[in-house]
């Protein structure tokens, strides 16, 4: 066992024991627990919960190599910017009203403020947005165990699925919110420490925020020498426009994915989910602010060892060409093609290594020279991101179940006990389905993941929004958005992706360029139009309903609103 | 409190909601994408301020106008006499 593995295994055992502690420390025994806590999170516990909750394998272990490998280091920015700036939306259109009406899941405020038809189109959605989430989650899992621990993928995905399984079903939302706040802990640290010791080393700033201004222009010089496009540059034209497309799905993507809707349920009250988004936000950007920077350095330092031909002698590059994730152009072993002794990384003809986007922010603490203990604290940073995000899916799973069919629809009688039977089982069966697919994941995940925003953007969004700012929104019409937000986006995804990925994919050209990912945008255009235009010919919500929802957009208390939290009475 | 209040009170927080969020469009959309190359002339710290606006300046933004609404609305709040908030949830 070489000192990494031996660091990563300490580091990850005892994070784990950590969760598990703390899982039994919050164990639930009644719904509300269950599904949202009690709704009596502290604003600053329920940010980093949010925070853990948003922040997946992709944003700890993926961005930063998206950024900086890419020809052009500004495209990625489109990731920064989607996926922080939805919580200003959040934070001003839905969270404290949601809080008000408090409820437990996204389907019930759907089913509630519409209708039962609406109910049920809202738990499609939300279950395909988070099982295609999921998936992605537990490979991210396997992954991690078997580059850093040398063990098989599968036992990995196992390991992970039996420690969800304990604090998930065990505790609920309880469990996963104060587990999630020690995991967001612990993926910070790990984040942080890399970045501040490279910015230290290499500008002799140690807030790399501040840090990585100094390298750009070498950065840049670096760049044209070997061949790539200018690092800053901002994009014009087609890729412009598709830019803010996807800029603008992962926003209101954000804004309406449901495990991330689900958390200000779990705020004491309306002040504490404006408290709760502010405080989530914050958590975010400190790794968001950083990330850049881990991409800024990361590159410099790669294109610096490339342009002395000392890349292939750097240590972190043997560990990574060996596992096969930085490989040649046509995705060989790594050789010196050309005779020239030396490993060229260029951005255009004679490039010989692909450099996988995952290993950089792995790698960063090996290439800054930082010592074992570190890198194995990364590993468990990594597995913490890609847990948290799993299990605030799988609640949304097991509560769409649970409670928006067995108890709104099969069982309205069954009591607390059976109830909460019920929430356990259907979590237990979605922590063991999310491990089957992690396991094989389908050959189109990745592909998927990107339309869970799209159908965040296309479906929820619009009908949350409307029926909280327009009294006189319908069922009708919100039932009729969603249905035809949906239909296009998938239709969409259907018509463009790689027809060789799944069957029903037909792999043809995207209609005026518009690339799949940005879509979601355009959709959820569509299903505000159709919404507000069927909405003026079909049966006006009643009078009650309207009145609860002037009631919802008032944070104190009021007589409608607890009465119907309590029995689900409109009258 | 009374209807006429309460109305007053969605009014003002309409207001404020319409202000901030048109800085966000402007942040988000257009010293971020639609005007970053005009702001790259400007160069500041080292950083092309498009680029930059991109990679931490519309955070920062995001994290300012939340903080700027959650301090105004608790000042609303203070203002209309709330002081009870709802902290009922269902079934408890």
């Amino acid at each position: 066992m070489t000192d990494i593995q031996l660091w990563t295994l300490i580091f990850v055992g005892l994070t784990f024991s950590v969760y598990i502690y703390v899982a039994y420390a919050s164990r639930v025994t009644d719904t509300a627990g269950f599904y949202v806590a009690g709704g009596g999170i502290p604003a600053p516990a329920n940010g980093a919960a949010i925070a853990a909750d948003w922040m997946s394998a992709a944003s700890f272990i993926s961005m930063a190599g998206i950024i900086a490998l890419s020809s052009n280091g500004y495209s990625g920015s489109a990731y920064l910017i989607g996926w922080t700036g939805g919580y200003v939306l959040l934070a001003m259109l839905l969270a404290p009203y949601l809080r008000k009406f408090g409820k437990f899941t996204v389907p019930d405020f759907v089913g509630d403020r519409y209708n039962e038809t609406a109910r049920l189109i809202a738990v499609l959605c939300a279950i395909v947005i988070s099982v295609t989430y999921v998936v992605g989650q537990m490979a991210g899992v396997g992954v991690v165990f078997s580059r850093f621990l040398g063990v098989n993928t599968t036992v990995g995905v196992l390991l992970g699925m039996a420690i969800v399984f304990f604090y998930a079903v065990l505790g609920g939302m309880k469990g996963i919110t104060w587990t999630q706040v020690c995991q967001y802990s612990v993926l910070i640290v790990a984040y942080m420490i890399p970045a501040f010791a490279i910015s230290a080393k290499i500008t002799d700033i140690p807030v790399p925020q501040i840090g990585f201004g100094k390298i750009l222009e070498e950065l840049e010089a670096l760049q044209a020498e070997l061949g790539f496009g200018e690092y800053t540059a901002a994009l014009t034209g087609s890729s412009q426009l598709n830019m803010f497309l996807l800029t603008a799905t992962l926003i209101f993507g954000t804004a309406g994915l449901p495990h991330v809707i689900v958390r200000f349920y779990t705020a004491k009250n309306v002040r504490a989910a404006r408290y709760s988004a502010l405080w989530a936000l914050f958590f975010i950007a400190l790794l968001y602010t950083t990330a850049p920077t881990v991409a800024a350095f990361a590159k410099f330092n790669i294109l610096g060892a490339s342009s002395t031909g000392d890349l292939a002698s750097q240590s972190w590059f043997d560990t990574w060409a060996d596992v096969g994730l930085i490989t040649g152009p046509g995705g060989e072993a790594v050789a010196d093609l050309n005779g020239n002794g030396a490993i060229d990384f260029l951005g255009g003809p004679g490039n010989e290594a692909v450099i996988n986007n995952d290993i950089l922010v792995l790698a960063s603490p090996e290439i800054a020279g930082l010592p074992a203990p570190i890198v194995g604290l990364v590993a468990a940073g990594a597995l913490a991101a890609a847990l948290s995000t799993a299990s605030g899916l799988l609640l949304v799973i097991s509560s769409s179940v649970a409670n928006d069919v067995y108890h709104k629809r099969i069982n309205p009688l069954a009591d607390e006990r059976k109830q909460l039977r019920v929430a356990r089982i259907s979590m237990a069966v979605a922590v063991v389905a999310a491990g089957y697919l992690g396991i094989h994941p389908p050959g189109f995940a990745a592909q998927v993941v990107a339309l869970a925003f799209g159908l965040g953007a296309a479906s929820f969004f619009p009908v949350m929004v409307l029926g909280i700012f327009w009294k006189k929104c319908t069922a009708a019409g919100a039932a009729s958005g969603m249905g035809v937000g949906i239909v296009m986006t998938m239709a969409y995804f259907v018509w463009t992706l790689p027809a060789e990925t799944a069957p029903i994919f037909l792999g043809r050209d995207p209609i005026m360029d518009i690339a799949p990912v940005g879509f979601g945008f355009i959709a959820m255009i569509v299903n505000f139009v159709v919404t507000i235009a069927v909405s003026q010919f079909t049966t006006k919500p009643s009078a009650e309903m309207q009145a609860l929802v002037e009631e919802v957009r008032f944070p104190g208390q009021t007589d409608l609103v607890a009465r119907h939290a309590q029995t689900g009475d409109v009258g | 409190m009374d209807e006429e209040a309460r109305r007053a009170y969605w009014r003002r927080n309409l207001r404020l909601m319409t202000v901030l969020l048109t800085i966000w469009a402007i942040v988000a959309f257009g010293c971020g994408i639609f005007f970053a190359d005009a702001l790259n002339k400007i160069e500041v710290g080292g950083f092309p301020l498009g680029f930059w606006f991109a990679q931490q300046g519309t955070i920062l933004v995001f994290l300012a106008l939340i903080a700027v609404y959650v301090w105004r609305m608790d000042r609303l709040d203070k203002e209309f006499g709330i002081d009870t908030y709802e902290e009922e949830v269902q079934g408890s």
